[in-house]
This record gives structure tokens, sequence and C-alpha cells, in this order.
């Protein structure tokens, strides 16, 4: 199977506290992922790693068919490459509209020549209806994204990430903070997305990976601990270990 | 689906109803074509007022959309005042050259016109050769072209080193602040080639114009009503659609934007740029009227001064920029210019040209604190007919 | 006794030789009368061109009244008695009468009419060949301080004919110091007088890498050149011979030449101006229409149809010009005209030269030392409310000079300079916490989360204070007088020196980061400070009041620039714009340096400081451009290290 995205032997560290510690990790085409580990494993460092934002100390990132770098290009053209990223708080434009959000994000032209001369197309503001059917917010494409709910926010920034159209989706503990409901359409919008792209979940929440029903990567100190399905890696002693503390 | 732009921002239209008004009752008004109820230093004022108003919608662009708060504007809107006034200044001194060496027995050769203009403006500062920068100064067409091309380079180069290094926040208000000092400093020089501190002076005299400074003052009011009407429809027009989108986007989350795939500094780059652009054209318009240039001008705290009248006038809303900007400094003005009345209060007379300076800074403080949205915020009170909009 | 047997040793030979010339009398061998008597007619004659020997055979004379006579003959007040053709002081008492002196005795040898007696009245020349050899005696007088200011006046104004005197007058000094300077002086005269080249190189030699002042003004000289141009190169001491174009350009050589007389000046503009306009014939110049005279080519044409016609010099072509230099030599001669002593002088300075500019390096780090001391005091302040709280206090800069103005005034109440400065330092520090903390309270606790609106609100703030200051005490600068101790400078040579009073602000920049360390890390509030900004609410859990931390600590950092206001007043001059000379650069100062680090603070100075200093000393004649340059330098700075000098890493940085 052809890698979307190979990350080999990955090492930062930070005033000599080492963050990722010769880190490997692999994911193909539409596939669904979650990565879990306790607090300080090195998973928000991972993911700024593959979106640009830390530069590691050594190791290569490989990205697509043409198997290019993601170490030498910036954030902005990584993300332009297809790769989303979905933060830990919801991060949204709070001052703009539901539709504007989503229009700012649809995949067009990014140069700021293009864009200021930019109107909407019809089919522009189609895909946006489109999109805001998919993560349940149709009748909010007039508010201020703003004045919605915790949940609303979290799922318009991942509908910001699909107008993207990414290859690869970053989510950042998406369930946190979320009713039971709320969860439920999460993970529905998570799953559909990984149908046709590759989707790497962190999270915290057991139950919440249970239900994305994926292969789960645990990380440790920086490095992967085990790989495999849920009831594997929980079975796996060094996990129990790490989870329980010892 | 698409309405026009104007009909989506009913705003700009009302806004150039009234600035064209404004235009026309002034001059109707005015002593040079009118009814002479306006004094032409007065005129002046106003066209000064607009061209402040200008920068003041540029700086409202940079900092109350795209959240950059530069303290560097006036350091392009004086280098656009340079750029004009070296042509004013040397287009005039070689009219009065010439016409003093034909009263001679011998005509004058061209190396003798320009040593002679060279000795009249550079004699202050005891040279009378033109340095490198004044090579366009001859030719009105290049040196309007520089107005815009030197401060718009200078904000070019600047901002892709501020920006490509990610300098944010106050850090890059700061940085923009030494930037303009900087420049300060360095026209402060005598050997600067513009004069030292005596600056360039004489402005308000357009060379060849016979036309009374009455009739004059007029044609730069209108210049500059045109300017900002302009300058507006533009600012307006870029924060409409989705660049406006882009930079509101960075003021609030940068990182959000990037990760969308958008070049942030690229952004801020251009607009920076467009800004200063801007920022040049108000003053260029500005000191022809003002009729002196120095570097004092520059001086950081004026860009300051000009983040206070956006302050108080609105962050975020171009006719905020533009009240802000008219009310302050015709407010200013008014009680620096010894007009406004002594206070009695008792044991102690309080005097506005000393008083002025402290109540500006305790009221800009409280503005910050209490109405953070400035005077502009006053029209969000006025209730407005729902539906209409959308 | 070795002075008397020497003098009776002198007069003995003397008197030998002037044995063949006139019988001696039979006097007391300490009289100078005798001696004055054997040239009487030249002295009585008085010419600048014989009196020499005479001059100097008195002041040879080894008697104690020969300087006595001397000084009187100067003073015009020696006459002679017709009768006997004796030499005596003569002080008017009346009248036309005059009182008579004997210089052996002292005793007054009565009165007399003055047609009995002649005034001896030297001309200007004789009086200075007097001067000179009264150094001898100045030199060697019994009081030190008249021997220091004769040495003084030698080395202001030295001549050739001092140095024997000066070299006379070593052996017998008895103070170390003065002869010291005697031999120093010796050196220095010998270099410029010395009567052989071996005596004056080995002068030269002597004083090889001495870092004084006066030795580079004694050997400049000896190596002045001059510039001339002659038909051949003549046999002189020559330092260099110039190629026009290369070492000279065309028209100064051509200058030269003219200044010489050996080429004809070149005719000016101004001049064919003048000359056309004076020839002016109905409308034109040598058949030149006027108007067309605003064409250099046919100015050109008229000037030369007036030469043609006999009426005015003719021009002075680039040919001719060229011809004029290739059949002259140019070069600069020295005026030494011994080779090997010019040779020796110019390696000696350029010895010292070296020496001098390791030196003036490491004066130069002084100045930049002092300097970084100056804008470490005024950031540490900023160093805690922006590098520790994060909160950017654009008045700042008024605290700084809410510090100096609070030292003026307790200065006005309190005379006493060391006292009033004691005083005005705890007074400064009280008096700015107290207007930090207000403003803390009223304002900057409401924008803790909106950095730039708290930029602007404390901009208001400055405005204001500013204006405040500015009512209250004028627009005219204040004095803050330093104790006296702190006046003058510690001279390590010629070269190096640095003032004290920069001292003691470096002295208080180390005591100022002494202090900040401890209380960072020492005290409870600094432990608190810490936690409050690392962690607001973590720090509020633990029991820590966040808002009395935050408060305390925004007026420690006050009130730390109130008493760096004190110091800085000390030396610059105290207006209300004091503050704001310095906010930019204490900014650039906490901003290169690292925020949030004390030693980054430190770091921020030292480079600012150094790298002002170092420009300036690039371009000493305008401070302005080495302000611009230094800011356009940290510009590019930043672009290397975002995070300044000493960078915090990872998740502390906080972005």
């Amino acid at each position: 199977m052809s890698m979307l995205l190979e990350v080999s032997g990955v090492s930062v560290s930070f005033d000599g506290f080492k963050a990722i510690n010769n880190l490997s990790f692999n994911i193909g085409e539409a596939e669904l992922r979650a990565i879990i580990g306790p607090n300080g494993a090195g998973k928000t460092t991972f993911m700024d790693i593959v979106t640009g934002k830390t530069r590691p100390d050594e190791g290569r990132v490989i990205w697509g068919e043409k198997s290019v770098s993601l170490l030498k290009m910036s954030e902005a053209q990584i993300a332009q490459a297809g790769v989303g990223r979905k933060f830990q708080k919801p991060t949204v434009f709070e001052d703009q509209t539901v539709q504007e959000n989503l229009l700012v994000s649809l995949k067009n032209p990014r140069s700021w020549l293009s864009v200021l001369t930019y109107r909407p197309t019809a089919e522009d503001l189609g895909r946006v209806d489109a999109l805001a059917e998919e993560i349940g917010l149709s009748d909010q494409l007039t508010r201020l994204a703003g004045e919605l709910s915790h949940g609303q926010k979290q799922w318009l920034e991942i509908g910001m990430l699909l107008a993207q159209e990414p290859r690869l989706l970053l989510v950042d503990e998406p369930a946190a903070g979320m009713t039971v409901t709320e969860r439920q359409h999460t993970t529905d919008i998570l799953v559909e997305a990984a149908k046709t792209r590759a989707v790497v979940v962190v999270e915290h929440d057991m139950e919440f990976v249970r239900r994305l029903n994926c292969k789960v990567t645990v990380l440790h100190e920086g490095s992967v601990l085990a790989e495999g399905s849920l009831d594997h890696v929980t079975a796996n002693k060094d996990v129990i270990d790490v989870y329980l503390g010892r | 689906m698409q309405r026009s732009f104007i009909a989506r921002n009913p705003s700009v239209l009302i806004f150039l109803s009234l600035l064209a008004l404004f235009t026309l009752v002034v001059t109707v008004l005015s002593e040079g074509a009118g009814a002479g109820f306006i004094s032409t230093s007065f005129i002046k004022t106003l066209g000064k007022t607009l061209c402040l108003c200008l920068i003041a919608v540029a700086m409202d662009l940079i900092w109350g959309y795209a959240g950059i708060l530069s303290l560097g504007h006036f350091a392009f809107f004086g280098l656009g005042g340079y750029m004009i006034g070296m042509w004013l200044m040397y287009e005039r001194t070689r009219l009065i050259v010439v016409d003093s060496l034909n009263q001679t027995e011998i005509p004058p050769t061209e190396a003798e016109v320009i040593e002679a203009i060279g000795t009249q403006i550079f004699g202050v500062v005891g040279s009378s050769d033109f340095p490198m920068i004044w090579a366009f100064a001859d030719s009105l067409i290049l040196q309007l072209a520089l107005v815009v091309l030197v401060p718009g380079m200078l904000a070019l180069i600047f901002g892709w080193l501020a920006f490509r290094s990610r300098v944010t926040g106050v850090y890059l208000s700061i940085l923009t602040q030494a930037m303009t000092l900087a420049l300060a400093l360095y026209l402060f020089q005598n050997d600067s080639g513009l004069r030292g501190n005596n600056g360039l002076s004489g402005l308000q005299n357009l060379p060849g114009v016979t036309a009374s400074q009455d009739i004059v003052s007029l044609w730069f009011l209108w210049a500059s009503a045109f300017a900002l009407g302009a300058g507006y429809f533009l600012a307006a027009w870029v924060v409409s659609g989705k660049f406006g989108s882009v930079i509101c986007g960075i003021r609030d989350n940068e990182a959000r934007v990037r990760f969308l795939g958008y070049s942030v500094e690229a952004y801020k780059l251009a607009l920076f740029t467009l800004t200063a652009c801007l920022a040049a054209i108000a003053g260029a318009l500005y000191y022809p009227q003002a009729g002196i240039i120095n570097p004092a001008e520059i001086a950081p705290i004026a860009s300051i001064y000009l983040a206070v009248w956006v302050a108080i006038g609105g962050r975020g809303r171009l006719y905020g920029a533009v009240i802000g900007a008219a009310f302050v400094s015709l407010l200013s003005t008014w009680f620096t210019g010894g007009q406004a009345p002594d206070l009695p209060m008792g044991v102690y007379t309080v005097k506005w040209v000393d008083w002025w300076l402290v109540l500006l800074g305790v009221s800009f403080v409280l503005v910050t604190l209490f109405a953070p949205k400035g005077i502009g915020g006053l029209f969000d009170l006025i209730p407005t007919k729902k539906g209409s909009e959308e | 006794m070795r002075q008397i047997y020497a003098a009776a040793l002198a007069l003995l030979l003397f008197c030998v030789t002037a044995l063949s010339a006139a019988s001696q009398d039979t006097q007391d061998a300490r009289a100078i009368q005798p001696l004055l008597q054997q040239h009487q007619a030249v002295i009585a004659k008085s010419s600048r061109k014989t009196i020499g020997p005479v001059i100097d055979a008195i002041a040879a004379s080894g008697l104690p009244q020969a300087q006595q006579v001397l000084q009187v003959w100067a003073a015009k007040d020696m006459w002679i008695r017709k009768s006997d053709g004796h030499f005596f002081i003569g002080e008017k008492v009346g009248g036309k009468t005059y009182r008579l002196t004997d210089f052996d005795s002292g005793d007054v040898v009565g009165e007399f009419q003055k047609g009995d007696l002649k005034q001896l009245k030297p001309n200007s020349g004789i009086r200075a060949l007097i001067a000179t050899a009264l150094v001898q005696f100045k030199l060697t007088d019994p009081d030190p301080a008249a021997r220091a200011d004769a040495l003084q006046s030698v080395a202001r104004n030295p001549s050739a004919d001092q140095l024997a005197p000066l070299r006379a007058s070593i052996n017998s000094e008895a103070n170390a110091a003065l002869a010291t300077q005697k031999l120093r002086l010796e050196r220095l005269l010998t270099i410029r007088f010395g009567a052989s080249d071996a005596e004056r190189i080995s002068a030269i030699e002597d004083m090889a890498g001495d870092l004084g002042v006066d030795l580079r003004a004694t050997l400049n000289p000896v190596v002045t050149t001059v510039r001339e141009a002659t038909p051949t190169l003549p046999d002189a001491n020559i330092a260099k011979t110039l190629t026009v174009g290369e070492d000279i350009s065309t028209s100064e050589a051509y200058a030269l030449l003219v200044a010489a007389k050996l080429a004809p000046a070149p005719v000016s503009d101004d001049v064919i101006r003048t000359a056309l306009a004076d020839h002016i014939d109905g409308g034109r110049v040598g058949d030149v229409p006027v108007a067309q005279l605003s064409d250099p080519a046919q100015r050109t044409r008229a000037y030369e149809a007036l030469t043609n016609a006999g009426k005015v010099a003719p021009l002075v072509g680039e040919a001719d010009i060229a011809q004029a230099l290739a059949n002259h030599v140019i070069y600069d001669r020295y005026l030494d005209p011994s080779a090997a002593v010019t040779a020796a002088a110019a390696k000696a300075l350029k010895d010292i030269e070296v020496k001098v500019a390791l030196n003036q390096t490491l004066d130069l780090g002084l100045d930049a030392l002092s300097l970084a001391s100056i804008y470490f005091l005024a950031a540490i302040g900023l160093a805690i409310t922006f590098g520790v709280m994060g909160v950017i206090n654009m008045a700042h800069g008024e605290f700084i000079m809410m510090g100096a103005y609070t030292g003026y005034v307790v200065q006005q109440i309190v005379p006493d300079h060391t006292l009033s400065i004691l005083i005005a330092i705890p007074t400064a520090f009280a008096v700015t916490f107290a207007a930090g903390v207000v403003m803390e309270r009223l304002v900057i606790r409401h924008l803790y989360a909106r950095p730039l609106e708290t930029l602007l609100a404390t901009f208001g703030i400055s405005i204001a204070l500013q204006q405040l200051a500015k009512n209250i005490f004028g627009t005219q600068a204040r004095p803050l007088t330093a104790p006296g101790w702190l006046d003058g400078a510690w001279m390590m040579n010629d070269v190096v020196s640095i003032s004290y009073i920069r001292i003691a602000i470096f002295v208080l920049a180390l005591i100022f980061l002494a202090v900040f360390l401890f209380i960072i890390k020492r005290t409870r509030l600094g432990l608190e400070t810490r936690a409050v900004t690392q962690n607001p609410a973590m720090a509020a859990q633990m029991g820590i009041n966040p808002g009395r931390v935050n408060m305390l600590t925004f007026g420690l950092g006050s009130g730390i620039a109130g008493v760096a206001g004190v110091a800085i007043g000390l030396f610059a001059k105290v207006t209300s714009e004091l503050g704001s000379d310095y906010i930019v650069q204490s900014f650039m100062t906490v901003v290169v340096g690292g925020v949030g680090n004390i030693w980054g603070t430190l770091a921020g100075a030292a480079l600012i400081g150094f790298l002002q200093k170092g420009i300036e000393w690039l371009n000493p004649s305008n401070t302005l451009a080495a302000q611009t340059y230094m800011i356009i330098f940290i510009i590019i700075f930043i672009q290397f290290r975002p995070r300044g000098i000493i960078a915090l890493k990872g998740r502390a940085a906080g972005d």
C-alpha cells in the first residue's frame, strides 16, 4: 500500500528536553487513525512537525506519491499541499458569519491578488451549502461564528477544513467539552470524511476512540509505544504500565 | 444574487455623498470662489484635515482590520510630502533663479542655472551640490511617481523583513516605531540631502501658477477631497470581499489563516505596502497646504497620534477613522491655536494651550478603557431595520 | 658648599681667560661689577648683534647677582653712572632724581640727578635673549613651584636656546618629580632642536612608544611636509614624489603650478562671464550674439574671439595643463632637512599610532560600557513590567522623567549635593512606585488581555504626564547636579580616561542587577511574580493574590525606572522630554536581549551600547547617523534572532 505520509526517525528537543524521540509514523490514503498517549507524550508536537510549525532536529517527513519533503515548506505551503489541521480549542473567525468562514476556506487560489478580485460564484456558494449540510449548520449560515455554541464551533472548524479539501486531516481532541449527542455527530463527520481521505485523530477519551473503530497508535515520551486495534494496544503491558503508572 | 459593490455597502455611498456635499458647501462659502465666509487659512486647515482623514483610513485598514498596530505610517506620509516637496522647491527656485540670472547681461548657461539653484536650496546646510536623490527633482511626472514608489519600497522592504521573521503584536509596533525614529534621525542630519532640520519650505507656492492662494487652496481642497473619496472607496472595496475576510482572520486568529493555506506574510506585506502608499499620497497633498515639511513631522509621536485618532474614532470601521481624525485634529487645532477660551477656576486659570494634551491623553485612556469602539460605536446604537440587509 | 666651589671655579676659569684682556682689580671674587665693567662698552651700546656673548657670560658667571642683573636690565631699570661707567639699579625717587643701588652689596649708593646717569633701554630682541638666559635661573630657582612654572613655560613655547640651560639644570634638580619632567622635556627639546642628527634620533628612540600628547605634538612638526612643484626634483628631504591623477588630482596639481607662478592661471567661468559682459559691442561679443551666450560652446567661441583680438588673457586648455604638468615634478618635501631624523620620527609616530589605536579601542570600550550601563538602567524597569509581566508601558520613559524631576525638587530643598542624591534615590523610588501602583490599579489591570490597547492607554498617560511636567516645571532644562566628588575623570593615560560619574552609573547598574536578581530569585514577591506570570489561575489556586502581585511588581518596575531617572538626570538635562529620548532604545534593549530574561536585557544593553559607540567611531562626525544605522542593524538583527539574544525556547516561549 502506498503511503500518503511517512514520518521516519524524527527527533526534536526544547532546551534539552526531548519532546519527540526517533518517531516513525505512516498513514495511507483514506485511512482513519487515532493517536493516544498521556500528557507530554508529544502528540501536539508531532502535529506541529507535520504542519510545519516546528522544525525537527533530525528525521524525514515525506508526503504524497511524489515523495516531497514537508520539512522545507512553510505552513501555508503544507496546507496547500493538502494537510488540514484542527486545533484543540475551536479556532474560527468569530467576527464573521458561518458562510464567510466557509467561503474563505474553500479550495481556491490562495494568492492575495486573486483573493482581492475574487467574488463568490454560484458553484462556490453551492459548495458552502453542501458543507453546511454535512456539518449540520445549514440554518446557521448568516449567524456570526462567535455566537455559535462550543460544539457548533468545533463542527464549523471541521467544515472549514473539509472545504479546504485536504488529503490528510489532523484533528486535535475534537470531542473535548462536547455532549454525548454532539460527540456522536462528530464521530459521524470524521468517519464520513475518512472515506475519501486520511484522518488522524488525537484524543484522550478512550470511549470516543473506541467509537471511531480504527487503528490506534500509542505515543509515549516522544516515540511510538504500540500500534494496532484498540483492543490490541490496551492489552499491551507497556501501555497499561504507562497509563496506570508503574 | 450578485449585487453591485455600492449596493451592498450603502455606507460608502453615504460617505461619498457627504464628502461631496461638504466640499461643495465649503467652496461656496470660501473666500476664493464664493461668499467669503470661510477664510483661506481655514480652507487650508480643512484641506489638511481631509488628508489626515485619508491617512487615518489607511491606518484603519492596517490596524483596525488587519490588527497590525503600525507606529510608522506617518513616516510614509512624511516621505510622500518630501517627494512632492522636492519638485515644488526645485521648480520654484529654478523659476526665480532663471528670472534673476536673465537680468544680467549675459544669459546663463544650464550649468550656471543648476549651480545657482543648488546654492539657493542647499545654502542653509552649507552646500551647493545636488545630492543623488534629487536626480529627478526637475520632472513633475517622475517625482509624482516617487511619491508612491519611495514610501512603497520602504514599506515593502521593511515589511518583508519584519513579517518574514514573524514579528507580531507589540513587538511589531515597537519595530515600526524604531523604523520611524531611524528615518527621522536620518533626515535630521544636514547631509541627508533634504536640508536637515530646515526641511523643505515654500511648498504652498505652485511654480508657474499665478492664481492667488485663495484659489490654490480650493484646488488642494478639491484634490484632497477627491483623494479621500477614492481612498475610502478603495479601502471599502478591499475589505468587502474575501480579502477582507482573510485580513480580519489574520487579526483574530493568525494561525488559523496560515493553516488554511494562506501565506499570512504576503497578505500583511501587500496591505502594509498599500496603506503606506495611501499614506504617502495623503502626505503629498498635505504638505503643499502646510507649506513646510521638516523631519520633526516624522517623529514617532506623530504616528502614535494617528493611532489615537483612529482609536477615538472607532477601529475596524472606515468612517470611524475619518470621524476620529477630523474630530481630534480639528479640536487640537482649535485648542492649541489659542482660540479656545481660558477656563478660570478660582486660583488657577486653565490655559488650553497648556492643558489640551493632558485632556487628550486622559480622554484617550478613558476611550480605551470604556469605549473601545470609539465614536463610531455610537452608530451601533441606532436601531437598524432588520431584514433589509439580507 | 659644592655650589660655592663650582661658582668659584667658574669665576676662576673666567678670570684666567679674562686676565689677558684687562687688568684685574683686586676685589671680592663674588662681585659682578668687574664682569660688567669688562664688557662695559658692549653693554652700553646694546646691540642685538654683539650682546649675545655678554649675556651668556653673565648667565654663566655663576654669581648669585647674575639673575638680578639680567632681570633689572630687561626691566629697563639698569643705569650707568656717567662718572665711572659703573652699572646700578636705578629707582626714581622724584622729579629727575634717581636712587642707585649696588648689585653686589645691595647698598644704596646715593641719589643722583638724571643728567649724571644713562638708562639702558634694551630692545625687544635683546630682552628676548635675556629672557632665554633667565630660564636657566628659573629652572634652578630654589622654589619648586617656580621651577615647575619655568618648565611649563618652556614646554609651552619651546626654543632651541632653552635646551642648554635645561640640560644644565637637570643634575642639580632635587625634586624627583620635577627631575623626571625635566628629563622628558629635555628629550622632547632634543628631538626638535638637537645639534646633531644622531642626538635627535637617539632622543626619538628614547621616547619610542610613549603615548603622551606632548610627544606627538613634538614629532608631528618634524614630519610635516610641504607640497611643492618645480621643474626638476631638488636635492632635499623628499617625502614622496606625486603622480598626477593618482596621488593628486589634475586641477589641484595645476593649482600648485599656478601658485608657484610656474604656469598661467586657468580662466574660470566667472572670469569668462565678466570678460564677456565687459566686451558687449552692439548686442554681440566677438561676433556671437548675446542671446546665444547661454550655450557654453558659444561662450568659448566668443571668448576666443576676444583673445584673438588681444583683449583678454588666453584660455588655458586641457592640453596646456597637461603640458605644464608634464614639465614639472610635484612632490611632498619634509621641512626638516635630515632624512634620517624624519625617517626615525615617522617610524616612531607609526609605532605610537598603533599603541594609540589600541588604547583608543580600550577607551571606546569603556565609553561603550558606560553607554550600555545607561541603557541597562533605563531598560531594567521595563525588563520587569514588559519582560516579566508582559505589560507594555509607553509611560515608562515618563517614570524615568518623574524620577529625575524628583531628584531636582529634592535638591531645591536639600542643598548639599551628596546628601540630596542619597535622599533623592529612595524618594524617587517611592514617588514612581506609587505612580506605577496607581496606574496599574486604574488602567492596566483592565487591559491585561489586550496588549495593544495597553500600549495605547499607557501612551495616553505618557502624553498627559509629559505635558503636566511641562506645565509644572516649564520647558527649559532643570539642573540635577552631581556631588563634587563625582566630578573629574579617571585618567589612565593621555588616551584612556573615564569620568567618575560614568563609573558611578556602571556601579549603579551592577547594583540594580544584583537587586533585581535578589528580588526575583530570593524573595516571596519574586516567587509569586514568576508564578503569576507563568500561570495566573494556578497561582490563584495556591493562595496567591494575582491582583496584589501584579500591582507590586508593576510598582517595583516603575520605582526602578524612577531611580534610573535620578542617575540619568545627573548627566543629561532634566526636561519633560527626558523619558521619550530613552523609551525606544529601552524597548529595543529588552526586545533585542530577549523578553523575560534579565540576562537578555543585560546582553541587549551591551549589544546596543557597543554597537552605537562602534558606529560612532566609524563615523565620528555624526551621532544622528550612528543612531539611524544602529536601529537599522537591530531591525536586521531581529530577522535572525526574532526572540532576542537569549531566547526562551519551546513551550515556555508561549507563541
